[in-house]
């Protein structure tokens, strides 16, 4: 059993706030995801949870023992860094053996553990090679290898799969999905990159400006985010917000009138592909400025109440550009938030 | 042959003239005799070899206890540099402290101070502790002299080894001082030996304070100044070509290890 907690983390770099007050817990083998833009925290967090860092106040419980003072080595964890960092003065079996090496494990338990990682990850023909003469694809196995074969209870990755190029990305994303699932470790993974969040995780914190501005499944992440920021850094396209005016409890848009939460100013939230489009009259006019066919669908960015707004067309679909369409959301799809905080009016009713 | 090519095979040319071409003629003169020496035109071929100058340098009384003296001294100086440089180095490229960069200039505002001004206060010192005229208090002033090299090379060396593999080896279970023997000194290893190796040349070719701080147990430079002021020309080459060859030969011994043997392989 390694439950993570996290209580009340806070971390500052002199007169820089880097993690203000977290709390996170983590269950047993769940794979959970830390994302957000440079900057956040997100690293910072998961560098006190391996304790590369102090944190300035708050303590991390890792299997319900407070960790928090014990140096990394005591805290019965692996990770897998960014660059890898794979011992290149060692051979990949080495860099493998390495953790249970020091730990001193006896040699016919090392054999069988770092052939397991091996196969689970496919880097047997490399065993006996430097990791100068591997490929950034076989060397991130490395790492992911050498940190698997501790038999880890808790797993931190910090964003593993950032060097690697896009089809190896996606290559490696399945395979640590289903890696990480058959050991049954519980995961904590830091990314930038919201697909990597949405694809692996059982759950997602965003955090901000080292806060966690929202804890879910990645569903109900997408689908309602918590805070204007949410709606804006997961999914491809962002979320759509317009700023509009409630009055009498309602907002016009176009032909289209909707149901306010609240009068004044408001923050109408939409995704892309959250719309039909009708016939003109039976709902808002979209001024089509840049159409993008993607393939699988087609992507239209236009003008519509002096706001920007992107949606996701079928791909046989493909306006030209100056050209008006109309469209209407989805039923039960619009989003609300506060204009001032951005926070969501109506929060997710799971 | 193009253009490129020939500039860069020149290049090459002049510079291995640069360094060849002095110790060439210290060899003629060395083995040439007397006629050679004084002969002009030079010749750039020997007429006639003989060892028996370098015999005869080599019989000179002393010189062997001399080299003995040199020897040990270099040793210990490089022991000292790398004993104190490697972790003075290793903390300026991990820590980040009050004053770091200041420091940084500290370490080359010692070589500021001429030996000469040094050389008195330090022999009354050297007197009263008991290290005049011992190796140990020659390699402490050559070790001085070594530092700041050591310590700015270490300290570059380390900064080029990623933090984040100490960082894994402390996650898969290694000590700090454990994490530094297994992952840092492999890696560092090629440099520290050349960082080694300059101390050692620094104190084997150091004349100064090697004069100043000794009276019967010269090394050989110190030694070599007092005995060979007063000898004939080809007997002094004779001397100098015995100063060179070692420093020559030691840096071509662990030449390999002046490049990186593995290379940072991380990303």
């Amino acid at each position: 059993m390694a439950e993570i907690v996290i209580d009340g983390i806070r971390k500052a770099f002199g007169a820089v706030v880097a993690l203000e007050r977290v709390e996170l817990r983590v269950a047993d083998g769940e794979f959970l995801a830390l994302l957000g833009p440079s900057g956040c925290g997100k690293t910072t967090l998961l560098r006190v949870i391996a304790g590369l860092e102090s944190q300035s106040e708050g303590r991390v419980l890792i299997g319900g023992r407070d960790v928090s003072r014990l140096p990394p080595r005591a805290r019965g964890l692996a990770m897998v860094f960014q660059n890898y960092a794979v011992f290149p003065h060692m051979t990949v079996r080495d860099n493998v053996a390495f953790g249970l090496r020091m730990a001193g494990a006896e040699a016919a338990r090392t054999d069988r553990q770092v052939r397991r990682a091996s196969e689970l990850l496919h880097i047997e023909p490399y065993l006996d090679r430097y990791p100068s003469q591997l490929s950034g694809g076989q060397r991130q196995r490395v790492a992911v290898a050498r940190a698997l074969a501790v038999e880890p209870s808790v797993l931190l990755m910090d964003e593993p799969l950032s060097n690697l190029d896009a089809l190896l990305r996606l290559e490696m994303r399945a395979e640590l999905k289903s890696v990480l699932r058959a050991a049954g470790t519980t995961t904590i993974y830091v990314t930038h990159d919201q697909t990597e969040a949405m694809g692996l995780a059982d759950r997602i914190a965003v955090l901000q400006d080292g806060r966690i501005q929202q804890l879910d499944r990645p569903a109900t992440i997408y689908s309602h985010p918590a805070t204007r920021f949410v709606g804006g850094f997961v999914g491809s396209p962002p979320m759509n917000f317009l700023e509009l005016a409630a009055a009498g409890g309602a907002v016009r848009l176009g032909a289209l009138t909707f149901p306010a939460p609240a009068d004044g100013p408001i923050v109408l939230g939409l995704r892309g592909e959250d719309i039909e489009e009708v016939t003109a009259g039976a709902g808002f006019p979209l001024a089509v400025l840049v159409v993008e066919p993607m393939g699988s669908h087609t992507l239209v960015t236009g003008q519509v109440a002096g706001h920007r707004m992107r949606v996701v067309l079928p791909s046989e679909r493909l306006p030209a550009p100056g050209e008006d369409i109309h469209l209407r959301p989805l039923p039960g799809r619009l989003r609300w938030m506060d204009a001032a905080s951005g926070a969501a009016i109506n929060p997710p009713n799971p | 042959m193009t253009l490129r090519r020939g500039i860069f095979l020149s290049g090459v040319a002049t510079l291995c003239a640069w360094t060849l071409v002095p110790i060439w003629l210290i060899a003629l003169g060395a083995v040439g005799g007397r006629a050679a020496v004084d002969s002009w035109p030079k010749s750039f071929w020997p007429g006639s070899a003989s060892f028996a100058t370098l015999g005869s340098f080599l019989a000179i009384d002393g010189v062997w206890t001399a080299t003995l003296t040199s020897l040990e001294v270099a040793v210990l100086c490089m022991i000292f540099s790398i004993l104190l440089g490697a972790p003075a180095g290793y903390a300026l490229a991990r820590y980040s402290f009050r004053g770091a960069t200041a420091y940084r200039l500290l370490i080359l505002l010692t070589r500021a101070f001429p030996v000469g001004i040094l050389a008195l206060p330090l022999t009354v010192s050297f007197i009263r502790l008991g290290l005049y005229d011992t190796p140990v208090g020659v390699a402490l002033i050559h070790a001085a002299l070594a530092l700041p090299f050591a310590v700015l090379v270490s300290a570059s060396l380390f900064q080029g080894i990623p933090r984040e593999l100490e960082e894994a080896a402390w996650v898969f279970g290694c000590s700090r001082p454990r994490a530094f023997l297994r992952v840092v000194v492999p890696l560092a290893l090629p440099g520290i030996a050349a960082t080694a190796i300059f101390a050692f040349v620094i104190s084997w070719n150091e004349v100064f304070a090697a004069s100043v701080l000794t009276v019967r147990h010269r090394t050989l430079t110190a030694y070599l100044l007092a005995v060979l002021s007063e000898s004939p020309l080809h007997v002094q080459f004779a001397g100098g070509l015995m100063l060179i060859v070692p420093s020559v030969v030691f840096i071509f011994l662990v030449r390999k290890h002046l490049f990186s043997m593995w290379g940072i392989a991380n990303r």
